[in-house]
């Protein structure tokens, strides 16, 4: 079956452009093209002048759930990378720590992921896919299992690391709000098969709150947009396209 | 306001007092503790007491001759009298155990590893492992002991067999049921093969590998008894064999109520190295 079959798209070097679209639309599978874990029938992908053919470590992965393994402590699953790409333990540790505090998890090293929450379990995670420095960061909804408080929070504070971190993200959603906040861009992908539908500049300037603040109109605009596209008839996104 | 125009007391209707913790309320926790405790211990010393109670009962309202069904104080009576040779003859059944147990896992977990890292292997190995479960160990046993003589080793073999089967069958499924995000984030890491068996798939299926010990062990100590009475000069199944053939019933129930002992001794010596080693066992669902 085709799962998608007009996606082309340029990501400039640490953009942050999300891919929103109904389930089903491709938007997972685009984003596992991208992380070289299925193989790519027809076109191609490059990250920098690289055509992706298999893992990276230019490429880091996030998921819905946090993955994390529970016979390791929580330092140790950020050092995950570490252990599997064969870096420097000690300086990685040093980063891991760096992160930890960043994200509000320091003294919590020690632990094992169970004692934490949905949310803390998901800094982690964050930290993990951080730690050894990608190039670009692909998110697969990653707060979609969260509550609606701490998923909002979790969205700021990964607005408030990227504007700290810059590294290129590609992130997944279904949630339009998540989107328009997060985004430079949002890539707005129709089902059956997937394809590109439109892409949607977000020119507001960081950091941006859910409430909008001063740029409410700009932020407005952009959700409507996106609704619009992702609520309309198919035969009229046809013709859009 | 309209509600409160109804109900004077507005934060009332709405539930929103907090009670003060009474003392009373303060001591619940602790008197809960020591109520858990009780009920984890007394429960199945209750449960015990009981049966022992009823199988009492029930020689005194039936009647039964001694050699027939011994009363538990006749069992209790023999376990007493032959303290000199049964602690031996236990000794006997617990090292086949053991060496048929540890067989099976030096022999089953490497076999399992090999059906679930490739489909060929499991093909090829998974219908001789069926065929030689079927076989009854019972008709084994005497082959083994024509082959091996009566010493230690075909009771050790019949141990082996009996409760391999299920490390086999338990390791395979774990090692094939690694959450498929662990198995994404390592592969999007770059990780080989080998790493991912050994930081991933092996970590993750230790639950499940337990989940075959637990089941096997019960299964070597019986193998061995099964070795035993076919043909040995040791041991509790030995025991149990011979006292068939003089009638001494107490002494046979003695034996296995000390089989009893190590099986459930065994079982519960897994269950504390799970604790042990494996802690997270019980968090492998919520990751």
């Amino acid at each position: 079956m085709l799962a998608i079959e007009h996606a082309d798209l340029a990501i400039a070097e640490n953009e942050f452009v999300t891919l929103v679209g109904r389930s089903g639309c491709g938007k997972s599978t685009l984003l596992r093209l991208m992380a070289g874990l299925v193989p790519c029938t027809t076109g191609r992908i490059t990250v920098g002048d690289r055509l992706v053919e298999g893992p990276s470590r230019d490429v880091g992965l996030m998921f819905q759930r946090p993955a994390l393994m529970p016979w390791r402590t929580v330092i140790d699953n950020v050092l995950l990378p570490a252990d599997f790409l064969g870096l420097d333990r000690r300086a990685t540790r040093i980063e891991a720590e760096r992160l930890l505090a960043l994200v509000g998890l320091e003294g919590f090293e020690g632990r094992r992921p169970w004692e934490l929450s949905g949310g803390m379990q998901q800094r982690v995670a964050l930290c993990r896919s951080l730690v050894y420095r990608p190039r670009v960061l692909l998110m697969d909804e990653p707060f979609a299992a969260l509550d609606a408080l701490t998923r909002e929070e979790m969205s700021l504070e990964l607005q408030r690391i990227w504007i700290e971190h810059r590294i290129t993200i590609v992130f997944v959603t279904h949630s339009i709000a998540e989107a328009v906040i997060l985004s430079d861009r949002v890539v707005v992908i129709t089902p059956r098969p997937g394809r590109i539908s439109r892409v949607i500049d977000v020119p507001v300037p960081r950091p941006r709150s859910f409430s909008g603040g001063a740029d409410i109109e700009a932020i407005t605009h952009a959700n409507d947009e996106v609704r619009q596209l992702l609520y309309a008839p198919r035969e009229e996104i046809g013709s859009v396209a | 306001m309209s509600t409160q125009s109804g109900h004077p007391e507005g934060e009332d209707f709405v539930g929103a007092t907090v009670e003060q913790p009474t003392p009373a309320a303060a001591v619940v926790p602790g008197r809960r503790r020591t109520g858990r405790r009780l009920v984890s211990w007394g429960a199945p010393a209750a449960t015990v007491l009981a049966l022992l109670v009823l199988w009492h009962l029930a020689t005194v309202i039936f009647d039964w001759p001694v050699w027939l069904v011994p009363t538990p104080f006749d069992v209790a009576q023999s376990l007493w009298d032959y303290r000199g040779l049964l602690p031996e003859q236990f000794w006997i059944t617990f090292l086949e155990t053991i060496a048929g147990f540890g067989l099976a896992v030096v022999i089953g977990i490497p076999v399992a590893v090999a059906i679930a890292s490739s489909r060929l292997l499991e093909r090829s190995i998974y219908p001789i492992l069926l065929g030689l479960n079927a076989v009854p160990k019972i008709a084994i046993a005497p082959i083994l002991i024509l082959w091996m003589g009566f010493g230690y080793a075909p009771k050790i073999v019949v141990s082996f067999l009996l409760c391999a089967f299920p490390i086999v069958i338990s390791t395979a499924t774990g090692l094939k049921s690694t959450p498929a995000e662990l198995v994404e984030l390592s592969r999007s890491l770059c990780a080989s093969r080998s790493s991912l068996f050994v930081r991933v798939r092996f970590p993750a299926a230790m639950p499940q590998i337990f989940v075959g010990l637990k089941v096997a062990i019960s299964l070597a100590v019986i193998g061995a008894v099964i070795g035993e009475f076919v043909g040995s000069s040791g041991g509790l199944g030995w025991v149990i064999v011979n006292t068939n053939a003089n009638l001494n019933t107490p002494l046979a129930f003695a034996a296995m109520v000390l089989l009893g002992v190590m099986s459930v001794g065994l079982f519960y010596a897994l269950v504390l190295l799970e604790k042990l080693f494996v802690p997270w066992a019980e968090h492998m669902q919520d990751d």
